[in-house]
């Protein structure tokens, strides 16, 4: 079972931050802590995807292009890139997200003069 | 030349976006008449494409020229060219009613409703006809972001349903974005097509069982399907009437869509059947999400909210034909979906223009409305049978494909929530109907005419009439649309 863990530390450290996001944005009445366990969810995806590109003893994927092109490239050498690529345009995602929602907290501030939901409930109820 | 003019129909409304933004801030009017101009020439661009894809056969366009699977790959089949004609006419009415309702309700902002909106569009019509796994969920994103953006414009409670909706359909987003990783590393490919073929040869049945179960999850949030539902009513009740006339139709048809095409052309059907249990508990579910909305749609007083129910229900229509793994109720799941965009398109024009007219959309201001706006009411009406499922409006021929395919799989839950379903509808719109028709507003004695301004009413007359032309051919676009494009026959 540890050896397990062990082996596959990676995926587990993705599993525990996820859910310790997932928590926060269920679990927590305020909304900016919701909001920052959305980022640590969004953080966790990235981390998998980065994690999933790593070789053992493979070196920083910058290759020469025509030994490249001549197929002459090992493929063990070098990381893959890709999963970097997709998290750049990942990470962009996630910051048009947050800074979106930023933009409509202020606008639910603006109306209710609170963050936390409990409030915001008490006042729409009323 | 036909082989790229999709590209053009679907970057009109991008390259509009940044115009409408910039001119209009100098001369208002003219974010309205660009954006319509935009959507006029997507419009009849998706039509002559559906047209020559359903001549001369799938479009497989490379972005770029790289060559599959390393590029982008966009096919355009005839179900994608269907869906790009859905998209960009239902956006085109939205658009059109907009250029009223969103000056009346959002003064001074409409650049920026028409920008956000137009973008919107573009990630929608990119979303149908995209074939690269991770291109997909950036498009999801693309529509999401712009439409918190457009819900929250709205007054009062928007901007707290906005926020609602930005962490519910995070969640649903990252859930797709973990799906697409796991198949990329089980398969190392973003192609779909190129997944497909990869997916039977592995042997890993737990990891793509993950996948296709991350994958699901995160479009029934996107969808709004019963139970994960909870961000839609108020999502769609308190954005801007504009927000919701475009919303509606298009972002969870466009989900159902997605859902097939991720059921069908990344996995297998053989796959996504495999297991009876699941099959049967989310028809289960499907038929539970069609009865509980109903039955919350029947106890609101607000007209919108109703809606906002009803479209709750509808999805549990679509979700279910497609999970029947039957020919039949496939058939009928893809054509709801565009006889759904119309019925919604419809009614939530004919909320704009009570909400235009009256102000508000609570079934008392409906009050005497058959006098005071007889077309708008004529349409509302054509919209509430076509709802119902009355012949010959084209709610009926999805609904009694739907019921067939239920029968032929024998689920008869889903069919007798199918049929609860349509009389909760009768009930409701029959108690709108006699309100509007019985009951006299308060404190007017002489009701005068007063119907909302043509950018409203022209697309409302159209989609009704729509609704009844589109009922009368669906024997034709079954035979000549779905029926070739279905994956595999039983």
């Amino acid at each position: 079972m540890l050896e397990e863990i062990v082996a596959k530390y990676n995926y587990w450290i993705y599993v525990v931050l996820m859910m310790i996001g997932f928590y926060a944005m269920i679990g927590k009445r305020n909304m900016v802590k919701k909001l920052l366990g959305m980022n640590i969810f969004q953080t966790t995806i990235i981390l998998f995807f980065i994690s999933t590109g790593v070789k053992r003893d493979a070196g920083i994927p910058i290759v020469d292009k025509y030994a490249g092109l001549a197929g002459e490239l090992e493929v063990a050498a070098v990381m893959n890139p890709l999963p970097h690529v997709l998290m750049l345009t990942a990470i962009v995602v996630g910051v048009s997200v947050t800074g979106v929602a930023l933009a409509v907290l202020t606008r639910v501030y603006r109306e209710y003069g609170t963050l936390e939901e409990d409030e915001i409930l008490e006042k729409i109820g009323r | 030349m036909t082989q790229n003019l999709f590209i053009y129909a679907i970057m009109a409304p991008l390259l509009a976006a940044l115009p409408v933004n910039l001119m209009a801030r100098s001369y208002r009017p003219w974010a309205g008449t660009v954006a319509v101009g935009a959507l006029i020439f997507s419009a009849v661009t998706s039509t002559v494409v559906l047209a020559d894809v359903l001549k001369n056969g799938t479009i497989r366009y490379t972005l770029g020229n790289w060559p599959v699977p390393f590029g982008m790959e966009l096919i355009v089949d005839p179900l994608g060219a269907m869906m790009l004609v859905v998209v960009s006419v239902c956006a085109l009415f939205a658009i059109s009613s907009a250029i009223r309702s969103a000056s009346d309700e959002m003064p001074g902002q409409e650049h920026l409703f028409f920008t956000l909106a137009l973008i919107m569009i573009t990630g929608l019509m990119g979303l149908v006809v995209s074939a690269d796994a991770f291109n997909i969920y950036v498009l999801l994103e693309i529509t999401a972001i712009t439409c918190y953006g457009l819900i929250a414009m709205g007054r009062g409670r928007a901007p707290l349903a906005s926020f609602n909706y930005v962490i519910m359909g995070t969640i649903g987003a990252c859930f797709y974005l973990l799906g697409i990783g796991y198949l990329y590393i089980l398969t190392g490919s973003l192609n779909m097509p190129d997944i497909a073929g990869i997916i039977p040869g592995l042997d890993a049945p737990a990891a793509v069982a993950t996948s296709f179960a991350f994958l699901m999850v995160g479009l029934w949030i996107k969808m709004g399907f019963f139970p994960l539902h909870g961000w839609l009513p108020n999502a769609y009740t308190y954005a801007p009437s504009a927000t919701s006339v475009l919303m509606a139709p298009l972002m969870t048809k466009v989900s159902v869509f997605l859902m097939i095409r991720v059921m069908f052309f990344l996995y297998t059907p053989e796959y996504a059947f495999d297991h009876p249990d699941v099959q049967q508990l989310i028809i289960w579910a499907a038929a539970l999400a069609i009865v509980v909305a109903s039955s919350f749609a029947l106890a609101q007083t607000e007209f919108k909210k109703m809606l906002a129910y009803v479209v709750v229900a509808e999805v549990g229509y679509m979700v279910g034909g497609v999970w029947l793994a039957n020919s039949t109720g496939l058939t009928g799941a893809i054509l709801h979906i565009v006889n759904d965009a119309l019925m919604t398109l419809v009614m939530f024009l004919a909320a704009s223009a009570v909400i235009y007219k009256v102000g508000a959309s609570r079934f008392s201001d409906f009050a005497g409305l058959y006098r005071k706006m007889p077309i708008t009411m004529a349409a509302f009406t054509l919209g509430a049978f076509a709802l119902i499922g009355v012949p010959p409006t084209c709610g009926f021929f999805s609904k009694w494909y739907l019921i067939l395919g239920g029968i032929e799989a024998g689920q008869f839950s889903y069919v007798a929530a199918l049929v609860v379903s349509s009389l909760v509808n009768a009930v409701i719109f029959f108690r709108i109907i006699e309100i509007a028709f019985f009951q006299k507003p308060e404190g007017e004695d002489v009701l005068r005419r007063a119907e909302a301004p043509l950018p409203i009413l022209a697309p409302l007359v159209v989609g009704a009439i729509a609704l009844i032309v589109v009922g009368l051919f669906s024997g034709q676009i079954v035979g000549g649309l779905i029926a070739p494009a279905l994956p595999w026959s039983f």
